[in-house]
Protein backbone atom coordinates (compact mmCIF):
# COMPACT_ATOMS: atom_id res chain seq x y z
CA UNK A 1 0.00 0.00 0.00
CA UNK A 2 2.90 2.44 1.10
CA UNK A 3 5.90 3.01 -0.25
CA UNK A 4 8.61 4.92 1.15
CA UNK A 5 12.15 4.68 -1.00
CA UNK A 6 15.31 6.60 0.16
CA UNK A 7 13.74 9.48 1.59
CA UNK A 8 15.96 12.13 2.89
CA UNK A 9 15.42 15.53 3.94
CA UNK A 10 18.06 18.30 5.16
CA UNK A 11 16.70 21.20 7.09
CA UNK A 12 18.53 24.86 6.86
CA UNK A 13 21.44 23.02 4.68
CA UNK A 14 24.05 24.86 4.53
CA UNK A 15 23.78 26.60 7.52
CA UNK A 16 24.94 25.85 10.93
CA UNK A 17 21.68 24.72 11.77
CA UNK A 18 21.82 21.81 9.15
CA UNK A 19 19.77 19.23 10.17
CA UNK A 20 20.17 15.54 8.13
CA UNK A 21 16.37 14.90 9.38
CA UNK A 22 15.35 11.93 7.25
CA UNK A 23 18.35 10.14 6.31
CA UNK A 24 17.29 7.75 3.51
CA UNK A 25 14.09 6.06 4.95
CA UNK A 26 12.92 2.81 3.22
CA UNK A 27 9.71 1.37 4.43
CA UNK A 28 7.04 -0.85 2.73
CA UNK A 29 3.91 -1.41 4.50
CA UNK A 30 1.08 -4.31 2.82
CA UNK A 31 -2.31 -3.27 2.61
CA UNK A 32 -3.97 -3.25 6.18
CA UNK A 33 -0.40 -3.21 8.00
CA UNK A 34 -0.93 -0.96 11.60
CA UNK A 35 2.78 -0.32 12.14
CA UNK A 36 3.68 1.30 15.33
CA UNK A 37 6.83 3.80 15.20
CA UNK A 38 8.86 4.12 18.50
CA UNK A 39 11.74 6.66 18.67
CA UNK A 40 13.66 9.02 20.89
CA UNK A 41 12.76 12.73 20.34
CA UNK A 42 14.44 14.00 17.07
CA UNK A 43 14.48 10.89 15.56
CA UNK A 44 12.84 12.13 12.60
CA UNK A 45 9.08 10.42 13.19
CA UNK A 46 7.08 13.47 12.81
CA UNK A 47 8.88 14.50 9.71
CA UNK A 48 8.52 11.19 7.93
CA UNK A 49 4.75 11.89 8.43
CA UNK A 50 5.19 15.03 7.31
CA UNK A 51 7.42 14.10 4.22
CA UNK A 52 4.54 11.58 4.18
CA UNK A 53 1.69 14.21 4.22
CA UNK A 54 2.97 16.37 1.54
CA UNK A 55 3.90 19.14 4.08
CA UNK A 56 7.13 19.17 2.19
CA UNK A 57 8.33 17.61 -0.26
CA UNK A 58 11.67 14.75 0.15
CA UNK A 59 15.03 15.92 -1.10
CA UNK A 60 15.54 12.83 -2.39
CA UNK A 61 13.53 9.36 -3.41
CA UNK A 62 9.85 8.39 -4.00
CA UNK A 63 6.41 8.00 -2.25
CA UNK A 64 4.06 5.55 -3.53
CA UNK A 65 0.73 5.01 -2.09
CA UNK A 66 -1.88 2.96 -3.23
CA UNK A 67 0.53 2.21 -6.58
CA UNK A 68 0.37 5.58 -7.33
CA UNK A 69 3.57 7.88 -7.03
CA UNK A 70 3.08 11.23 -4.90
CA UNK A 71 6.24 12.15 -4.41
CA UNK A 72 5.06 15.77 -5.94
CA UNK A 73 1.80 16.06 -5.14
CA UNK A 74 0.88 19.07 -2.66
CA UNK A 75 -0.61 18.36 0.25
CA UNK A 76 -4.07 19.25 0.11
CA UNK A 77 -4.34 16.54 -2.85
CA UNK A 78 -2.66 14.22 -0.86
CA UNK A 79 -4.93 14.95 2.24
CA UNK A 80 -7.96 13.43 0.43
CA UNK A 81 -6.61 9.71 0.87
CA UNK A 82 -4.43 9.90 4.29
CA UNK A 83 -6.18 10.83 7.56
CA UNK A 84 -3.72 12.62 9.88
CA UNK A 85 -4.21 12.81 13.62
CA UNK A 86 -1.89 15.30 15.53
CA UNK A 87 -1.32 15.05 19.51
CA UNK A 88 -3.08 18.79 19.42
CA UNK A 89 -7.15 17.75 20.07
CA UNK A 90 -7.52 21.12 18.86
CA UNK A 91 -6.13 20.87 15.29
CA UNK A 92 -8.26 18.20 13.99
CA UNK A 93 -11.69 20.10 13.83
CA UNK A 94 -13.35 23.41 13.56
CA UNK A 95 -14.35 24.79 16.87
CA UNK A 96 -17.17 27.07 15.48
CA UNK A 97 -18.65 24.66 13.44
CA UNK A 98 -21.27 22.14 14.66
CA UNK A 99 -20.44 18.65 15.02
CA UNK A 100 -22.42 17.99 11.65
CA UNK A 101 -20.85 20.17 9.67
CA UNK A 102 -17.53 18.73 10.68
CA UNK A 103 -18.52 15.64 9.50
CA UNK A 104 -20.02 16.80 6.81
CA UNK A 105 -16.88 18.61 5.33
CA UNK A 106 -14.88 15.26 5.91
CA UNK A 107 -17.58 13.18 4.17
CA UNK A 108 -18.09 15.37 1.27
CA UNK A 109 -13.99 16.35 0.67
CA UNK A 110 -12.94 12.70 0.87
CA UNK A 111 -15.28 11.46 -1.56
CA UNK A 112 -13.96 10.97 -4.71
CA UNK A 113 -14.57 12.77 -8.14
CA UNK A 114 -18.58 12.13 -8.02
CA UNK A 115 -18.81 14.56 -5.25
CA UNK A 116 -18.99 17.89 -6.75
CA UNK A 117 -17.95 21.05 -5.59
CA UNK A 118 -21.24 22.01 -4.49
CA UNK A 119 -22.55 19.32 -3.10
CA UNK A 120 -24.35 19.20 0.04
CA UNK A 121 -24.95 15.98 2.88
CA UNK A 122 -28.52 14.57 2.25
CA UNK A 123 -31.07 13.54 5.57
CA UNK A 124 -29.48 9.81 4.86
CA UNK A 125 -25.65 11.73 5.62
CA UNK A 126 -26.72 12.78 8.60
CA UNK A 127 -28.21 9.24 9.15
CA UNK A 128 -24.97 7.95 8.73
CA UNK A 129 -23.14 10.54 11.05
CA UNK A 130 -25.27 9.97 14.01
CA UNK A 131 -25.02 5.86 13.35
CA UNK A 132 -20.91 6.53 13.58
CA UNK A 133 -21.08 9.19 16.33
CA UNK A 134 -23.38 6.48 18.76
CA UNK A 135 -20.17 4.04 18.17
CA UNK A 136 -17.91 6.50 19.90
CA UNK A 137 -20.58 6.12 22.97
CA UNK A 138 -19.95 9.99 24.33
CA UNK A 139 -23.43 10.69 23.38
CA UNK A 140 -22.06 13.01 21.06
CA UNK A 141 -24.96 11.91 18.35
CA UNK A 142 -27.66 13.71 20.82
CA UNK A 143 -25.51 17.07 19.92
CA UNK A 144 -24.84 17.40 16.09
CA UNK A 145 -25.93 20.69 16.07
CA UNK A 146 -23.51 22.11 18.81
CA UNK A 147 -20.06 23.82 18.09
CA UNK A 148 -17.41 21.26 18.19
CA UNK A 149 -15.67 24.24 20.69
CA UNK A 150 -17.68 22.68 23.27
CA UNK A 151 -16.62 19.41 23.57
CA UNK A 152 -13.69 18.19 25.66
CA UNK A 153 -10.42 17.19 24.53
CA UNK A 154 -10.93 13.32 24.01
CA UNK A 155 -14.07 14.01 22.86
CA UNK A 156 -12.81 15.61 20.27
CA UNK A 157 -9.97 13.79 19.19
CA UNK A 158 -12.59 11.16 19.08
CA UNK A 159 -14.13 12.85 16.59
CA UNK A 160 -11.30 13.53 14.59
CA UNK A 161 -10.53 10.04 14.43
CA UNK A 162 -13.92 9.60 13.31
CA UNK A 163 -14.03 12.34 10.24
CA UNK A 164 -10.27 11.05 9.46
CA UNK A 165 -11.87 7.81 8.69
CA UNK A 166 -15.37 8.42 7.33
CA UNK A 167 -14.36 7.69 4.66
CA UNK A 168 -11.83 5.00 4.46
CA UNK A 169 -8.34 6.52 3.57
CA UNK A 170 -5.46 4.72 1.95
CA UNK A 171 -3.43 5.22 4.97
CA UNK A 172 -3.79 6.54 8.62
CA UNK A 173 -0.94 8.65 10.54
CA UNK A 174 -1.36 8.78 14.02
CA UNK A 175 1.12 11.29 15.37
CA UNK A 176 0.57 10.45 19.53
CA UNK A 177 -2.60 11.05 19.55
CA UNK A 178 -3.57 10.20 22.86
CA UNK A 179 -0.73 11.58 24.12
CA UNK A 180 -2.36 14.71 25.58
CA UNK A 181 -5.36 13.24 27.00
CA UNK A 182 -6.06 11.67 30.08
CA UNK A 183 -5.01 8.12 30.93
CA UNK A 184 -8.64 6.92 30.72
CA UNK A 185 -10.01 9.07 28.06
CA UNK A 186 -6.52 8.17 26.48
CA UNK A 187 -7.52 4.25 26.91
CA UNK A 188 -10.63 5.24 25.20
CA UNK A 189 -9.26 6.51 22.37
CA UNK A 190 -6.80 3.78 21.71
CA UNK A 191 -9.69 1.26 22.03
CA UNK A 192 -11.48 3.29 19.82
CA UNK A 193 -8.31 3.29 17.33
CA UNK A 194 -7.82 -0.10 17.33
CA UNK A 195 -11.45 -0.90 16.40
CA UNK A 196 -12.08 1.67 13.54
CA UNK A 197 -8.83 0.08 12.25
CA UNK A 198 -9.64 -3.20 12.27
CA UNK A 199 -12.98 -3.02 10.98
CA UNK A 200 -12.24 -1.18 8.03
CA UNK A 201 -8.70 -2.41 7.62
CA UNK A 202 -6.75 0.75 7.61
CA UNK A 203 -3.47 0.60 6.41
CA UNK A 204 -1.79 3.17 9.58
CA UNK A 205 1.57 3.80 10.94
CA UNK A 206 1.19 5.25 14.39
CA UNK A 207 3.91 7.17 16.83
CA UNK A 208 4.15 6.39 20.47
CA UNK A 209 6.23 7.01 23.22
CA UNK A 210 4.40 3.99 25.27
CA UNK A 211 6.42 1.19 24.98
CA UNK A 212 3.78 -1.18 25.79
CA UNK A 213 1.32 -0.14 22.97
CA UNK A 214 4.02 0.17 21.06
CA UNK A 215 4.01 -3.95 20.93
CA UNK A 216 0.28 -4.65 21.55
CA UNK A 217 -1.53 -2.21 19.23
CA UNK A 218 -0.73 -3.63 15.15
CA UNK A 219 0.90 -5.68 13.81
CA UNK A 220 4.19 -4.16 13.35
CA UNK A 221 6.59 -2.23 15.33
CA UNK A 222 9.12 0.42 13.79
CA UNK A 223 11.92 1.99 15.86
CA UNK A 224 13.29 5.14 14.23
CA UNK A 225 17.06 6.53 15.28
CA UNK A 226 18.48 9.77 13.73
CA UNK A 227 16.09 9.92 10.82
CA UNK A 228 16.51 5.72 9.87
CA UNK A 229 14.34 2.91 10.73
CA UNK A 230 16.91 1.13 12.37
CA UNK A 231 14.72 -1.89 13.42
CA UNK A 232 11.47 -3.65 12.28
CA UNK A 233 10.03 -6.55 13.69
CA UNK A 234 6.51 -7.82 13.36
CA UNK A 235 4.91 -11.41 13.17
CA UNK A 236 6.46 -14.40 15.65
CA UNK A 237 9.63 -12.41 16.66
CA UNK A 238 7.24 -9.63 17.42
CA UNK A 239 4.88 -11.39 19.70
CA UNK A 240 7.63 -12.59 21.70
CA UNK A 241 8.89 -9.78 22.35
CA UNK A 242 8.38 -7.75 26.04
CA UNK A 243 8.79 -4.39 26.47
CA UNK A 244 13.02 -4.89 27.94
CA UNK A 245 13.89 -6.72 24.64
CA UNK A 246 12.53 -3.71 22.60
CA UNK A 247 14.23 -1.47 25.18
CA UNK A 248 17.52 -3.37 24.92
CA UNK A 249 17.11 -2.98 21.07
CA UNK A 250 16.53 0.65 21.19
CA UNK A 251 20.04 0.80 23.31
CA UNK A 252 22.08 -1.65 20.81
CA UNK A 253 20.34 0.25 17.94
CA UNK A 254 21.01 4.19 18.81
CA UNK A 255 24.47 3.43 20.66
CA UNK A 256 23.33 5.81 23.14
CA UNK A 257 22.07 6.39 26.51
CA UNK A 258 18.07 6.74 26.19
CA UNK A 259 17.70 10.60 26.78
CA UNK A 260 13.61 10.50 27.00
CA UNK A 261 12.19 10.23 30.44
CA UNK A 262 8.72 9.25 28.75
CA UNK A 263 10.05 6.30 27.12
CA UNK A 264 11.74 4.87 30.61
CA UNK A 265 8.46 5.82 32.50
CA UNK A 266 6.61 3.78 30.14
CA UNK A 267 8.47 1.20 31.20
CA UNK A 268 6.75 0.48 34.35
CA UNK A 269 3.34 1.90 33.25
CA UNK A 270 1.06 -0.25 32.14
CA UNK B 1 -42.21 65.99 17.23
CA UNK B 2 -42.12 62.40 17.24
CA UNK B 3 -44.51 61.20 15.02
CA UNK B 4 -42.61 63.49 12.26
CA UNK B 5 -39.37 61.49 12.77
CA UNK B 6 -40.93 58.15 13.14
CA UNK B 7 -43.30 58.43 10.69
CA UNK B 8 -43.94 55.83 7.86
CA UNK B 9 -41.67 57.41 5.38
CA UNK B 10 -38.72 57.55 7.25
CA UNK B 11 -39.15 54.12 8.19
CA UNK B 12 -39.61 52.70 4.42
CA UNK B 13 -36.59 54.51 3.38
CA UNK B 14 -34.39 53.09 6.13
CA UNK B 15 -35.58 49.54 5.04
CA UNK B 16 -35.07 50.58 1.45
CA UNK B 17 -31.41 51.80 2.08
CA UNK B 18 -30.89 48.74 4.66
CA UNK B 19 -31.76 46.20 1.98
CA UNK B 20 -29.40 47.62 -0.48
CA UNK B 21 -26.51 48.23 2.52
CA UNK B 22 -27.14 44.73 3.59
CA UNK B 23 -25.53 43.39 0.71
CA UNK B 24 -22.01 45.01 1.54
CA UNK B 25 -22.65 43.84 5.71
CA UNK B 26 -23.31 40.45 4.06
CA UNK B 27 -19.78 40.87 2.22
CA UNK B 28 -18.08 41.65 5.21
CA UNK B 29 -20.25 38.78 6.77
CA UNK B 30 -18.28 36.48 4.37
CA UNK B 31 -14.58 37.70 4.34
CA UNK B 32 -14.80 38.77 8.03
CA UNK B 33 -16.88 36.58 10.02
CA UNK B 34 -16.72 33.68 8.08
CA UNK B 35 -13.21 34.05 6.41
CA UNK B 36 -11.78 36.02 9.56
CA UNK B 37 -9.95 38.55 7.32
CA UNK B 38 -9.80 42.40 7.49
CA UNK B 39 -10.57 43.21 3.32
CA UNK B 40 -10.11 46.89 3.60
CA UNK B 41 -10.88 46.76 -0.34
CA UNK B 42 -14.41 47.22 0.64
CA UNK B 43 -14.56 51.03 -0.25
CA UNK B 44 -13.21 51.16 -3.25
CA UNK B 45 -15.01 47.74 -4.32
CA UNK B 46 -17.93 49.96 -3.81
CA UNK B 47 -17.30 52.51 -5.64
CA UNK B 48 -16.37 50.19 -8.25
CA UNK B 49 -19.70 49.11 -8.32
CA UNK B 50 -21.41 52.11 -8.47
CA UNK B 51 -19.20 53.29 -11.52
CA UNK B 52 -19.32 49.97 -13.90
CA UNK B 53 -23.31 50.00 -12.91
CA UNK B 54 -23.18 53.81 -14.25
CA UNK B 55 -21.55 53.53 -16.92
CA UNK B 56 -23.35 50.27 -18.13
CA UNK B 57 -26.70 52.12 -17.56
CA UNK B 58 -26.28 54.69 -19.45
CA UNK B 59 -25.14 52.81 -22.59
CA UNK B 60 -26.45 49.64 -22.24
CA UNK B 61 -29.42 48.19 -19.79
CA UNK B 62 -30.12 48.88 -16.16
CA UNK B 63 -30.54 44.99 -15.63
CA UNK B 64 -27.41 44.41 -17.30
CA UNK B 65 -25.53 46.89 -15.26
CA UNK B 66 -26.01 44.93 -11.91
CA UNK B 67 -24.43 41.74 -13.33
CA UNK B 68 -21.92 44.29 -14.99
CA UNK B 69 -20.73 45.31 -11.36
CA UNK B 70 -20.77 42.06 -9.80
CA UNK B 71 -18.30 41.13 -12.30
CA UNK B 72 -16.13 44.06 -11.85
CA UNK B 73 -16.49 43.21 -8.28
CA UNK B 74 -15.41 39.62 -8.64
CA UNK B 75 -11.93 40.92 -10.39
CA UNK B 76 -11.44 43.28 -7.75
CA UNK B 77 -11.68 40.23 -4.80
CA UNK B 78 -9.80 38.32 -7.13
CA UNK B 79 -6.74 40.61 -7.21
CA UNK B 80 -7.22 41.24 -3.29
CA UNK B 81 -6.83 37.64 -2.93
CA UNK B 82 -3.90 37.16 -5.27
CA UNK B 83 -1.54 39.89 -3.41
CA UNK B 84 -2.31 37.59 0.13
CA UNK B 85 -2.35 34.34 -1.36
CA UNK B 86 0.32 33.92 -3.92
CA UNK B 87 2.64 36.68 -3.40
CA UNK B 88 2.54 37.06 -0.18
CA UNK B 89 1.00 40.22 1.06
CA UNK B 90 -0.90 40.39 4.55
CA UNK B 91 -4.51 40.50 3.95
CA UNK B 92 -4.55 44.19 5.51
CA UNK B 93 -2.05 45.48 3.43
CA UNK B 94 -3.42 44.11 0.26
CA UNK B 95 -6.93 45.45 0.83
CA UNK B 96 -5.51 48.55 1.27
CA UNK B 97 -3.57 48.66 -2.04
CA UNK B 98 -6.34 47.65 -3.96
CA UNK B 99 -8.37 50.14 -2.16
CA UNK B 100 -5.72 52.86 -3.48
CA UNK B 101 -5.45 51.30 -7.04
CA UNK B 102 -9.34 51.23 -6.95
CA UNK B 103 -9.36 55.18 -6.78
CA UNK B 104 -7.46 55.48 -10.55
CA UNK B 105 -9.66 53.16 -11.99
CA UNK B 106 -13.00 53.89 -10.52
CA UNK B 107 -11.83 57.64 -12.33
CA UNK B 108 -10.99 56.20 -15.31
CA UNK B 109 -14.21 53.94 -15.58
CA UNK B 110 -16.16 57.30 -14.53
CA UNK B 111 -14.33 58.65 -17.40
CA UNK B 112 -11.83 61.25 -15.05
CA UNK B 113 -15.11 62.89 -14.27
CA UNK B 114 -15.93 62.95 -10.02
CA UNK B 115 -19.78 62.55 -10.89
CA UNK B 116 -21.93 60.51 -13.07
CA UNK B 117 -25.97 61.15 -13.42
CA UNK B 118 -28.09 58.76 -14.63
CA UNK B 119 -31.46 61.40 -13.81
CA UNK B 120 -32.34 61.09 -17.78
CA UNK B 121 -31.27 56.65 -17.90
CA UNK B 122 -33.52 53.78 -17.07
CA UNK B 123 -32.77 52.45 -14.06
CA UNK B 124 -33.61 49.09 -12.41
CA UNK B 125 -36.27 50.62 -9.67
CA UNK B 126 -37.89 53.10 -12.78
CA UNK B 127 -38.74 50.10 -14.91
CA UNK B 128 -40.25 48.33 -11.20
CA UNK B 129 -42.11 51.44 -11.11
CA UNK B 130 -43.88 50.66 -14.62
CA UNK B 131 -44.17 47.16 -14.40
CA UNK B 132 -45.23 47.30 -10.44
CA UNK B 133 -47.31 50.26 -10.80
CA UNK B 134 -50.08 48.85 -8.39
CA UNK B 135 -47.45 48.96 -5.58
CA UNK B 136 -47.87 52.54 -5.08
CA UNK B 137 -44.53 53.89 -3.56
CA UNK B 138 -43.43 50.46 -2.64
CA UNK B 139 -41.89 49.07 -5.65
CA UNK B 140 -38.70 50.66 -4.70
CA UNK B 141 -38.75 48.32 -1.17
CA UNK B 142 -39.83 45.10 -2.46
CA UNK B 143 -37.13 45.16 -5.42
CA UNK B 144 -34.41 45.64 -2.70
CA UNK B 145 -36.25 42.96 -0.54
CA UNK B 146 -36.07 40.91 -2.99
CA UNK B 147 -32.17 41.21 -3.99
CA UNK B 148 -31.27 40.88 -0.56
CA UNK B 149 -33.57 37.98 0.29
CA UNK B 150 -32.11 36.42 -2.74
CA UNK B 151 -28.66 37.00 -1.91
CA UNK B 152 -29.03 36.11 1.94
CA UNK B 153 -30.71 32.63 0.57
CA UNK B 154 -27.80 31.79 -1.52
CA UNK B 155 -25.33 32.43 0.91
CA UNK B 156 -27.30 30.16 2.90
CA UNK B 157 -27.24 27.49 0.47
CA UNK B 158 -23.47 28.36 -0.31
CA UNK B 159 -22.48 27.98 3.25
CA UNK B 160 -23.99 24.42 3.34
CA UNK B 161 -21.69 23.01 0.34
CA UNK B 162 -18.56 21.07 0.03
CA UNK B 163 -17.18 24.64 -1.01
CA UNK B 164 -18.94 26.85 1.20
CA UNK B 165 -18.05 24.02 4.19
CA UNK B 166 -14.31 24.18 3.28
CA UNK B 167 -14.80 28.16 3.34
CA UNK B 168 -16.09 28.37 6.87
CA UNK B 169 -13.11 25.98 7.91
CA UNK B 170 -10.15 27.94 6.46
CA UNK B 171 -11.32 30.75 8.65
CA UNK B 172 -12.30 28.88 11.56
CA UNK B 173 -9.23 26.43 12.04
CA UNK B 174 -5.73 27.32 9.80
CA UNK B 175 -3.87 24.42 11.56
CA UNK B 176 -7.35 21.61 10.56
CA UNK B 177 -7.04 23.25 6.79
CA UNK B 178 -3.37 22.57 6.15
CA UNK B 179 -3.81 19.05 7.41
CA UNK B 180 -6.94 18.45 5.25
CA UNK B 181 -7.44 18.35 1.67
CA UNK B 182 -8.47 22.03 1.19
CA UNK B 183 -6.25 24.31 -0.22
CA UNK B 184 -6.44 27.97 1.44
CA UNK B 185 -5.29 29.80 -1.33
CA UNK B 186 -8.12 28.47 -3.37
CA UNK B 187 -10.77 29.09 -0.73
CA UNK B 188 -9.80 32.24 0.29
CA UNK B 189 -9.75 33.34 -3.52
CA UNK B 190 -13.52 32.20 -4.21
CA UNK B 191 -14.31 33.73 -0.66
CA UNK B 192 -12.99 37.09 -1.56
CA UNK B 193 -14.77 36.78 -4.90
CA UNK B 194 -18.04 36.25 -3.54
CA UNK B 195 -17.54 39.24 -1.57
CA UNK B 196 -16.46 41.43 -4.12
CA UNK B 197 -19.30 40.68 -6.10
CA UNK B 198 -21.79 41.03 -3.70
CA UNK B 199 -20.18 44.79 -2.18
CA UNK B 200 -20.29 45.95 -6.04
CA UNK B 201 -23.83 44.87 -6.59
CA UNK B 202 -25.00 47.07 -3.43
CA UNK B 203 -22.71 50.00 -4.86
CA UNK B 204 -24.52 49.36 -8.47
CA UNK B 205 -28.26 48.66 -7.13
CA UNK B 206 -27.40 52.30 -4.86
CA UNK B 207 -26.14 54.04 -7.93
CA UNK B 208 -29.41 53.19 -9.55
CA UNK B 209 -31.56 54.24 -6.37
CA UNK B 210 -29.72 57.79 -5.75
CA UNK B 211 -29.50 57.92 -9.74
CA UNK B 212 -26.02 59.53 -9.40
CA UNK B 213 -21.96 58.13 -8.76
CA UNK B 214 -19.97 60.35 -6.78
CA UNK B 215 -16.38 59.15 -6.68
CA UNK B 216 -16.37 59.20 -2.99
CA UNK B 217 -19.67 56.96 -2.40
CA UNK B 218 -17.78 54.63 -0.98
CA UNK B 219 -15.69 56.39 1.76
CA UNK B 220 -16.10 54.69 5.08
CA UNK B 221 -18.16 51.98 3.46
CA UNK B 222 -16.21 48.97 5.13
CA UNK B 223 -16.97 50.72 8.94
CA UNK B 224 -20.88 51.52 8.10
CA UNK B 225 -20.98 47.75 6.79
CA UNK B 226 -18.82 46.39 10.23
CA UNK B 227 -21.48 48.47 12.33
CA UNK B 228 -24.56 46.80 10.58
CA UNK B 229 -22.91 43.14 11.00
CA UNK B 230 -21.81 43.63 14.76
CA UNK B 231 -25.18 45.66 15.75
CA UNK B 232 -26.96 42.40 14.06
CA UNK B 233 -24.61 39.84 16.22
CA UNK B 234 -24.89 41.62 18.92
CA UNK B 235 -28.48 41.99 18.82
CA UNK B 236 -28.85 38.30 17.02
CA UNK B 237 -26.16 36.04 18.60
CA UNK B 238 -24.60 33.81 16.67
CA UNK B 239 -26.15 30.46 17.32
CA UNK B 240 -27.05 29.17 13.63
CA UNK B 241 -26.54 30.29 10.15
CA UNK B 242 -29.71 31.79 8.92
CA UNK B 243 -30.09 33.35 12.50
CA UNK B 244 -26.54 35.63 11.36
CA UNK B 245 -27.80 36.16 7.69
CA UNK B 246 -30.69 37.57 9.03
CA UNK B 247 -28.68 39.59 11.78
CA UNK B 248 -26.80 40.62 8.85
CA UNK B 249 -30.07 42.15 7.01
CA UNK B 250 -31.59 43.52 10.03
CA UNK B 251 -28.83 45.21 11.71
CA UNK B 252 -28.08 47.02 8.27
CA UNK B 253 -31.95 48.39 8.61
CA UNK B 254 -31.15 48.99 11.77
CA UNK B 255 -28.73 51.21 11.70
CA UNK B 256 -30.25 53.07 8.75
CA UNK B 257 -33.10 53.77 10.62
CA UNK B 258 -30.50 54.91 13.53
CA UNK B 259 -28.90 57.35 10.49
CA UNK B 260 -32.61 58.39 9.74
CA UNK B 261 -33.32 60.01 13.06
CA UNK B 262 -29.72 61.75 13.70
CA UNK B 263 -30.68 63.27 10.71
CA UNK B 264 -34.21 64.44 11.45
CA UNK B 265 -32.64 65.69 14.74
CA UNK B 266 -30.59 67.89 12.30
CA UNK B 267 -27.59 65.89 12.80
CA UNK B 268 -25.76 68.07 10.38
CA UNK B 269 -25.03 64.89 6.89
CA UNK B 270 -21.22 65.61 7.35
CA UNK B 271 -21.40 64.44 10.45
CA UNK B 272 -22.72 60.76 9.58
CA UNK B 273 -19.57 59.20 9.16
CA UNK B 274 -18.49 60.08 12.90
CA UNK B 275 -21.71 58.87 13.92
CA UNK B 276 -21.30 55.61 12.40
CA UNK B 277 -17.69 55.80 13.79
CA UNK B 278 -18.85 55.98 17.11
CA UNK B 279 -21.71 53.75 16.62
CA UNK B 280 -18.71 50.94 15.42
CA UNK B 281 -16.60 51.55 17.99
CA UNK B 282 -19.37 51.17 20.77
CA UNK B 283 -20.51 47.88 19.10
CA UNK B 284 -17.54 46.40 19.22
CA UNK B 285 -16.31 47.12 22.40
CA UNK B 286 -19.74 46.24 23.86
CA UNK B 287 -18.61 42.50 25.15
CA UNK B 288 -15.25 43.93 26.60
CA UNK B 289 -17.17 46.92 28.38
CA UNK B 290 -19.51 44.08 29.48
CA UNK B 291 -17.03 41.87 30.76
CA UNK B 292 -15.33 44.76 32.32
CA UNK B 293 -18.64 45.59 34.69
CA UNK B 294 -19.45 42.24 35.16
CA UNK B 295 -15.74 41.76 36.61
CA UNK B 296 -16.10 44.78 38.84
CA UNK B 297 -18.99 43.86 40.16
CA UNK B 298 -18.25 40.17 41.65
CA UNK B 299 -14.87 41.85 42.97
CA UNK B 300 -16.97 44.69 44.84
CA UNK B 301 -19.05 41.71 45.65
CA UNK B 302 -15.77 39.63 47.17
CA UNK B 303 -14.91 42.62 48.77
CA UNK B 304 -17.90 42.98 50.96
CA UNK B 305 -17.83 39.30 51.97
CA UNK B 306 -14.01 39.87 52.94
CA UNK B 307 -14.64 42.44 55.20
CA UNK B 308 -17.84 40.59 56.88
CA UNK B 309 -15.54 37.94 57.70
CA UNK B 310 -11.81 39.63 58.04
CA UNK B 311 -13.56 43.01 59.31
CA UNK B 312 -10.82 44.79 56.97
CA UNK B 313 -12.00 46.15 53.21
CA UNK B 314 -8.85 44.36 51.48
CA UNK B 315 -7.81 47.83 50.42
CA UNK B 316 -5.03 47.87 52.76
CA UNK B 317 -3.17 45.40 51.98
CA UNK B 318 -1.00 42.76 53.50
Amino acid sequence: MLKLHNIRKTFNPGTVNEKIALDGVNLELKAGDFATIVGSNGAGKSTLFNAITGAFIADEGSIILGGEDITFKPEFQRSRVIGHLFQDPLKGTAPNMTIEENLALAYLRAGRAQRATFSRISRKDKEFFRERLALLDMGLEDRMKQPVGLLSGGQRQALTLLMATLVTPRLLLLDEHTAALDPATAEKVLALTSRIVAEQKITCLMVTHNMHQALELGNRTLMMDGGRIVFDVEGEERSRMTVDDLLEKFRQNAGQQLDNDRILLSKTEK
Amino acid sequence: MLASIFSLNVLKTALELGCIYALVALALFLSYSILNIADLSTDGCFTLGCAVCCQVALTGHPLLALFAAMAAGVCSGFITAFLQTRLGVESIMAGIIVNTGLYTINLAVMGFSSNISLVKTDTVFSLAKEALSFMGGWHILLLAALVILAAGGAMLWFLGTRLGLSIRATGDNAAMVRASSIDPAYTITVGLCISGSLTALSGGLLAQYQKSCDINVGTGMVTIALASLIIGETILGKRSMPRRVLGVVFGSCLYRFIVAVALRFNVPAAAMKLVSALIVAVAISMPAIRKRIAFEKRKQEARLRHAETYGTSGKEGA
